[in-house]
């Protein structure tokens, strides 16, 4: 049986990791290099960088980064911020990373998605969206509305509707970034996650929001989805207390969530 | 030397990386006649089977493939649509395969949720084999795909998974092993099976069995 995956997700910041709370505030944490390789020791199931000045300072993503951080993890590895053609995504695919994040891009140019998939499979293409829970009205039936460049600019589409016409348009994966509550550490969107698992067939990751294991739970148990994004729980300074990824999926096992078992002579006997 | 097969849009830098990490030398090939002097091939998988197949012909590493392969007995490892190419016939584009294997390549349908299956699963491996040694008989490795492989002999059968239909997820047959996870995205247990494979290559160099 197909496990739920944790992906341990870092915004990264001229080399560093950093943590943001509703998009903003970035604090520093330790070089890229050194994170990853912590959470790839502790077995999480999978990585996502986000460059996330990449796209507002108009540069292509920091790819000397990406090069050194994907030869140390041997485990899927996403990559995203200011992939605008398919140039951009050949060198983040030959530099280490298997799939690629498209986020407020993908909205203005909804082709790219279209072109990504069929240039390099539809399994490499994650359609990232940032959702905003909004009053409900005839366009925005869901109640949650698309917002792009990190959550400053509304865009008037409906969420649920937007990830339909990412999934026709070939993307692999979807990505359901709460803004309400990024970094808030008060637990996932639930209500939209569960929308979006309903209206495509493809795998939905829940983020935004996790700062407790009973977060995990909850998501797992209360929607359909396929993964989750964690990082607060792991690294957040902001955090009262961290947990391993080890910690993490014993809890969840615990609790009836089909996860990788964490093994301590994996591959080594 | 180990091979492995360059075909531009696939993932082919990740399996080199996994290999360096090992301390196993490998290089990425694109030519006939350099993938004609390999001690031991890979060809890793991504995109569809009918770009695989397309690819590989207009290399001209078909033939190539099949003499030291299958001729010569060469070690070969295919990964994700890697193994997929080596049967018969794939549903995917109608794509007319190697034929190394017999069986048939098939669509996940409505039972098995999702498509593609993206994310770890287990293998339960079906007989001891040099290619897993060292792994307990279920690990979990990381898959990506949408098409699985039907094998006619049921004998090739290494691993089986469950997505749906219980699947051929692991085959064996002589000098020919595929596995339709990402063996080089799957942590140590993956590093495992690619230190297994470069394993079973010298030790065909060290019994002297090169042609």
């Amino acid at each position: 049986m197909l496990t739920k995956r944790l992906i341990a997700c870092f915004d990264i910041k001229n080399g560093m990791v950093t943590k943001a709370q509703r998009f903003q505030d970035n604090i520093e944490i330790d070089p890229a290099e050194k994170v990853a390789l912590r959470v790839y020791e502790e077995q999480i199931d999978e990585v996502i960088f986000y460059d996330i000045t990449a796209s507002s300072e108009k540069r292509c993503i920091d790819l000397d980064t990406v090069k050194r951080v994907a030869k140390l993890i041997y485990i899927p590895f996403t990559v995203g911020g200011g992939i605008k053609t398919l140039d951009d995504m050949y060198s983040v695919l030959k530099s280490g990373a298997e799939k690629i994040s498209i986020d407020s891009m993908a909205v203005r140019n909804p082709e790219l998605i279209r072109e990504g998939s069929l240039a390099f499979g539809r399994q490499c293409i994650v359609l990232s969206m940032q959702v905003k829970k909004v009053p409900v009205t005839d366009k925005i039936k869901s109640g949650y509305e698309i917002a792009i460049d990190g959550a400053r600019v509304m865009t008037g589409m409906d969420a649920v509707e937007w990830a339909k016409r990412g999934e026709g348009l070939g993307a692999g994966e979807i990505c359901v970034n709460s803004i309400d509550r990024d970094g808030t550490m008060s637990g996932y969107d639930l209500d939209i996650t569960a929308m979006i698992c309903d209206a495509v067939n493809i795998p939905v990751i829940a983020s935004g929001g996790a700062g407790e294991p009973e977060h995990l739970e909850d998501v797992f148990n209360k929607t359909q989805s396929s993964a989750a994004i964690i990082s607060s729980l792991l690294y957040s300074p902001r955090m009262d207390r961290n947990y391993s990824v080890r910690e993490l999926k014993e809890y969840l096992q615990g609790r009836g969530v089909h996860v990788r078992p964490w093994k301590d002579t994996v591959g080594n006997k | 030397m180990i091979s492995v097969i360059d075909y531009k849009a696939g993932n082919s830098q990740s399996v080199i990386n996994a290999l360096s990490k090992l301390g196993i030398e490998a290089k990425l090939v694109s030519a006939s006649d350099e993938l004609s002097r390999s001690d031991a091939v890979i060809l890793p998988g991504v995109g569809s089977a009918g770009e695989t197949m397309n690819s590989l012909r207009e290399l001209g590493l078909i033939e190539t493939l099949d003499d030291i392969v299958r001729k010569n007995g060469v070690p070969f490892l295919g990964i994700c649509v890697g193994l997929q190419v080596l049967f018969d016939h794939s549903e995917e584009g109608d794509t007319e395969c190697l034929h190394w294997l017999g069986g048939q390549v098939r669509r996940f349908g409505k039972d098995s949720g999702r498509v593609p299956q993206i994310g770890w699963n287990e293998v339960r491996f079906q007989y001891e084999h040099p290619l897993v040694a060292g792994l307990d008989k279920c690990d979990f490795f990381y898959f990506v795909n949408s098409y699985y492989a039907v094998p006619e002999d049921g004998s090739v059968i290494l691993g089986r998974s469950d997505y749906g239909p219980e699947y051929c997820s692991m085959a064996a047959s002589g000098n020919i092993f595929a596995a339709q996870f990402h063996i080089e995205k799957s942590g140590e247990s993956g590093l495992r099976i690619l230190r297994n494979f470069a394993a079973i290559a010298n030790k065909r160099i060290a019994e002297g069995s090169v042609c």
